[in-house]
């Protein structure tokens, strides 16, 4: 006879290793099956798109940083990128190529930091962490080298970059590219073939392509679940149109397809910033905007693809030296909203790898 | 598929919806259709239904105060056949409600928390409308444009720094 037990219930979070930042899940035990899962989200809630308000379009820039900060050039290259189609700014052809180069670096970084803690979550204590901080930390050298900074990089400005690259920016960046696939290729064989994390992510968190698509998932959440859709492709901004590269998909739609996109995704980002450094053109870095700028009237949403996924910016305008409304749709965010359908069933020790997948930034999920 | 995501054009579009949701279609600017709330729910069912439109993807829910009224925009997409539209409804302001799409897109449920805490826009029928970001209790909706002069809301503090205060400059905002 079964026995049924009292329903238990378990804060995870929101001061917990495994949650990636102040996250918490509620969860309601019968034994060790979740039974019903709720997230209480707020604890990093800044109140961005209020601020932004009262902000200059320039001065918000800082802001993009601060909300996925492990992703900060793809959050000013979505904002910047929304202004300039608001205001109707061209952006000169070097800053354009900059531009790619650094959010492709900034995409190997974002993936390896997400597939080192999904690792981490698998129970690969550490190791394997810190060999992808160890790339990472490679890439965040280069951002150094151009703006300064590292994590919080405020590089993007509306009409091109702040800071052209430095003359030994090239050669470093060279070594890079040609190292990294010899570095992830060791990473596969360690990760890829390692029989505890197959059985750790194996048909846990499955999300069929039709229940991804209506959850409004996106990134590798929505690839590994099998939907060929890549905003890069799709919808090229930028000038993402001239390079050549694949977009990867998962077939089963669990937590190990996430992470073998993202593995992947990696390589298509390498293909690209070859192709970048070849075409890289001289010239100016950023266009003529002036101090007091003011794009015309109106409205406008328009996206980019982000590490986490589909980085959108609902921008409206009023003609003023600020936005009138600044809203952000965060990739991390909206890919929680199928959380519940994944972990209710699962034991809790799989909930924690799921929420890994999906690879949430809660700078970005509060805002 | 086309290389790029169209909008799809407003006038045409609004045609198709008023065929299948009659007396729905409130005003058509561009690629933009303002729906009456009463049929927002059908209006979203047939979108996402039908085979030609196909908007089975949302990809943003935003919630505006426009001072005289509330506006939620939607904008969907297609990712087979790669096009776009947007949607609006307007919700009064004192009284402010629209009914949930959560029932069409389950992707709306976290976005309508989120306007509802923000904005304090009521979404009839949302299975969990709740504040999300903010605490139960939190004093008025943050987002709305007179939630500084709202009774029990925050104090005004220093609303702009010295800098980019236009009087203290003569009038013409400078960013040195």
């Amino acid at each position: 006879m079964p026995i049924k037990a009292e329903p238990l219930v378990v804060n995870i979070g929101p001061q917990h290793p495994s949650t990636h930042g102040v996250f918490r899940m509620r969860v309601t035990l019968d034994g060790e099956l979740i039974t019903d899962a709720e997230m209480v989200i707020g604890y990093l809630h800044r109140s961005m798109e209020k601020l932004a308000e009262e902000r200059t379009w320039t001065q918000n820039i800082p802001f993009t940083d601060r909300m996925d900060y492990l992703a900060a050039m793809t959050g000013n290259f979505a904002y910047c990128i929304t202004v300039e189609r608001l205001a109707g700014i061209e952006v000169p052809e070097r800053a354009e190529y900059l531009r790619v180069i650094f959010a492709e670096l900034q995409r190997i970084a974002s993936h390896a930091m997400a597939n080192g803690t999904f690792v981490n979550d698998c129970g690969a204590w550490q190791t394997p962490l810190l060999y992808m901080f160890k790339e990472r930390e490679k890439i965040l050298d280069l951002f150094e080298m151009t703006c300064g900074a590292r994590l919080t990089l405020n590089y993007m400005r509306i009409g091109g970059v702040a800071f052209d690259i430095p003359d030994e920016f090239m050669p470093q960046l060279k070594g890079l590219v040609d190292e990294l696939p010899d570095r992830f290729d060791e990473y596969d064989q360690l990760l890829v073939d390692n029989e505890i994390l197959l059985m750790r992510s194996r048909d846990i968190g499955v999300l069929s392509a039709e229940q991804a698509m209506n959850a409004s998932l996106s990134g590798p959440m929505l690839r590994g679940s099998g939907v060929a859709w890549d905003v890069r492709k799709g919808d090229p901004y930028g000038i993402y149109d001239r390079f050549e590269f694949d977009i990867p998909v998962g077939h089963n739609g669990d937590c190990f397809d996430r992470f073998m996109v993202r593995m992947a995704e990696v390589r298509q980002s390498l293909r690209i910033i070859k192709q970048a450094m070849k075409q890289l053109p001289p010239g100016k870095i950023c266009a003529d905007v002036p101090l007091n700028f003011r794009p015309p009237e109106g409205e406008i949403y328009s996206r980019i693809e982000s590490p986490k996924g589909e980085l959108g910016y609902y921008l409206v305008s009023d003609g003023g030296p600020f936005p009138y409304r600044f809203h952000v749709r965060s990739p991390s965010l909206i890919n929680l909203s199928a959380l519940k359908d994944m972990v209710v069933g699962q034991t809790v020790a799989d909930a924690i790898v799921t929420l890994g997948s999906i690879d949430i930034n809660v700078g970005e999920v509060d805002r | 598929m086309p290389t790029a995501t169209t909008p799809m054009a407003g006038a045409d579009l609004a045609e198709r919806i008023t065929a299948a949701v009659p007396d729905a279609v409130r005003e058509v600017t561009g690629d933009t259709i303002l729906i009456t709330p009463e049929k927002l729910t059908d209006v979203a069912q047939f979108l996402h239904d039908d085979r030609d439109i196909d908007a089975r993807f949302l990809n943003a829910l935003s919630g505006v105060d426009r001072y005289d009224y509330f506006e939620v925009v939607y904008h969907l997409s297609s990712l087979a056949h790669n096009h776009s539209l947007v949607l609006k409804v307007r919700a009064d302001h004192d009284n402010p409600e629209v009914p949930s799409v959560v029932g069409v897109w389950q992707g709306a449920n976290l976005q309508e928390r989120e306007a509802y805490d923000l904005l304090g826009i009521q979404f009839s029928g949302h299975p969990n409308l709740k504040r999300m970001l903010l605490w139960e209790g939190f004093p008025g909706h943050p987002l709305r444009k007179d939630f500084m002069s709202l009774q029990g809301g925050l104090s005004p503090g220093l609303r702009r720094f010295p800098k980019e205060d236009p009087e203290q400059w003569g009038g013409e905002f400078r960013a040195d």
